[in-house]
């Protein structure tokens, strides 16, 4: 039963993930990717959960080395993105507060 | 915290990531689209310190540390220009970290058949975007042949690795030991199996690549999130995994090119495009000047070169002598164009232009008859009017930005050397082609200097 709820929030996901994407201009491809790419860094979730709660040995060093790679794929991904999307600007004579 | 409470937490954070998805869709909100997901970020991992399973946090702590400072100091200081190695490699991390997670799950007891396959499709997932990241990083930066390398037996050794994959993993379910020597197989295999996928994809494909790989990345979380049974794994993958696919589904339309067809094909290497003669049409800048200053409108269309030639900043100052002079300045942006998708558009706005100038290939192929000057720089298939008329080519069918049909285009080139695919390209033998010789970024830099006189 667990297993098939799962699959039903997979599917649900993955169509939300479609509808959400599927009208985004040119311009956001490469913001967008790294955006989502820093979101694929939530595996960052399971490596802490691996990484404290003492399995001993190979699975402590496992989670422990996979917290520090998806923390880099966070703050990599998060901060790029934002550096990215800082630089896009629109027409300089409509300028004042066309970013909030 | 008890697992109800972060439960509630994680449909907070997921919430989040959906409204933030949402508005990284639109210039104009995007930049808090990215602030709401890397908020929806930070709760999911401060709610899950807070699960009881968690209970030494001092290795915690040196990882996230190193991981912080060794992202952000990338992220700091990576050029625009360098932007596709530095997604790629990103996307490599998040793929190892997943099949680390997937692995160090087996230790968790009371394991089912169903979390062990997908404990496997999360190492394998995993694996396959690291080593395929790692190499298509490779490509990008130019420290392997970026080229595509396609020998004669190519599917029939990765259907073999394939079969033995699958081999593996039934063997390893059947007995799901953590020092079972299957495991260790499936694991380098997937590695294997990652190069393989990436070795016959050439440099002109690389947008599809990337944005596939950023699909797999978030596809390993997800399975990842099946083997340690967390929710928020699952949704916040799926959705990036549905996002790339997206992606990835554009970027070949934009080639007229299946899946299947770039990942398997090894672009150029199957057709002789047919030769075209001609005689170029040489200008110098001070004659490219004249004619500029000329012109009502104006277009220029970027390509890998431009990134390469680091002109992007010099194209925007011309473009802003351009408009004073009282010329429509547009700059015309083929899908593909570039490494990554958007490749062209981010260096643009690096370089401060308004993105309300960049033209998509759709919207300028109508009016282009009416464009004075289109200025080429540094693009040569996704110009390329073989691919409307020559069956022969290889890029035939593809669509392109029909810059021959401008009543003037320049073309800005190192030399006449064909071009990234080697296919040879009409355009350079056009009635109203010119050629403009020499480094992308000295030739426009000219022509700058002719306008200040």
């Amino acid at each position: 039963m667990e297993a098939v709820l799962l699959a039903l929030v997979l599917m649900l996901s993955i169509f939300l993930g479609f509808e959400l994407i599927s009208k985004v201009p040119a311009t956001l491809h490469t913001p967008l990717m790294s955006g989502a790419n820093a979101i694929s860094g939530i595996t960052i979730v399971g490596a802490l959960i691996s990484a404290g709660s003492e399995l001993g040995g190979l699975a402590t060093i496992l989670g422990g080395v996979a917290v520090m790679f998806a923390t880099i794929n966070v703050v990599g991904g998060y901060m790029v993105t934002n550096r990215m999307l800082s630089m896009f600007k629109k027409k300089p004579t409509d300028t004042a507060g066309d970013k909030s | 915290m008890s697992i109800e409470l972060i439960n509630i937490w994680y449909i907070v954070a997921a919430a989040l990531f959906i409204f933030g998805l949402k508005q990284l869709g639109s210039p104009a909100t995007a930049v808090r689209g990215n602030l709401m997901s890397s908020i929806a970020m930070l709760i999911a991992i401060v709610v899950t310190l807070f699960n009881a399973e968690i209970i030494s946090f001092q290795w915690i702590l040196v990882a996230a540390v190193v991981g912080a400072i060794v992202g952000g100091v990338a992220a700091q200081k990576i050029a625009m220009t360098t932007m596709p190695e530095m997604v790629a490699l990103f996307n490599g991390s998040g793929g190892i970290a997943s099949l680390m997670v997937g692995w160090a799950a087996l230790y968790n007891l009371g394991n089912t058949v169903f979390t062990d396959i997908t404990i496997l499709i999360s190492i394998l997932i995993g694996g396959m975007t690291f080593t395929g990241s790692i190499l298509a990083w490779g490509k990008l930066s130019e420290v392997v042949n970026s080229a595509a390398i396609v020998f004669g037996a190519q599917r029939f050794v990765n259907a073999v690795i394939l079969v033995v994959i699958i081999g593996c993993c039934v063997m390893f379910t059947l007995n799901p030991a953590v020092d079972s020597p299957y495991l260790y197989a499936v694991i380098g295999l997937s590695f294997l199996f990652g190069v393989m996928a990436v070795l016959p994809i050439g440099g002109a494909d690389m947008p599809v690549v990337i944005s596939l790989l950023n699909s797999y990345s978030g596809l390993a979380a997800c399975a990842a999130g099946f083997a340690i049974n967390n929710n928020i794994l699952i949704v916040a993958g799926a959705m990036v995994g549905a996002a790339g696919m997206i992606l990835t589904n554009i970027m070949c339309k934009a080639m007229n090119r299946s899946l299947a067809n770039v990942l398997f094909s090894g672009f150029g290497a199957v057709k002789q495009a047919t030769k075209v003669e001609g005689e170029v049409k040489p200008i110098v800048p001070e004659d490219a000047f004249l004619i500029l200053e000329a012109a009502q409108s104006v277009t220029f269309v970027p390509g890998y070169g431009m990134a390469v030639a680091q002109a992007q900043h010099v194209v925007r100052e011309l473009g802003e002598l351009l408009e004073r002079n009282g010329a429509d300045v547009t700059y015309a942006i083929h899908p593909v164009a570039g490494r990554m998708p958007g490749h062209m558009n981010v260096l643009l706005a690096e370089a401060n232009v308004p993105y309300d100038q960049l033209i998509e290939m759709d919207d300028i192929n109508p009016r282009i008859n009416n464009i004075d000057v289109a200025v080429v720089i540094g693009a040569n298939d996704v110009v390329n009017p073989a691919a409307r008329t020559d069956e022969n080519s290889p890029i035939y069918g593809m669509p392109i930005i029909n810059v021959d049909h401008a009543r003037t285009v320049f073309v800005l080139k190192r030399s006449m050397a064909s071009g990234f695919s080697g296919v040879d390209n009409p355009l350079f033998f056009g009635e109203n082609t010119r050629m403009l010789f020499g480094d992308a970024k000295e030739s426009i830099s000219s022509v700058v200097a002719e306008f200040k006189t």
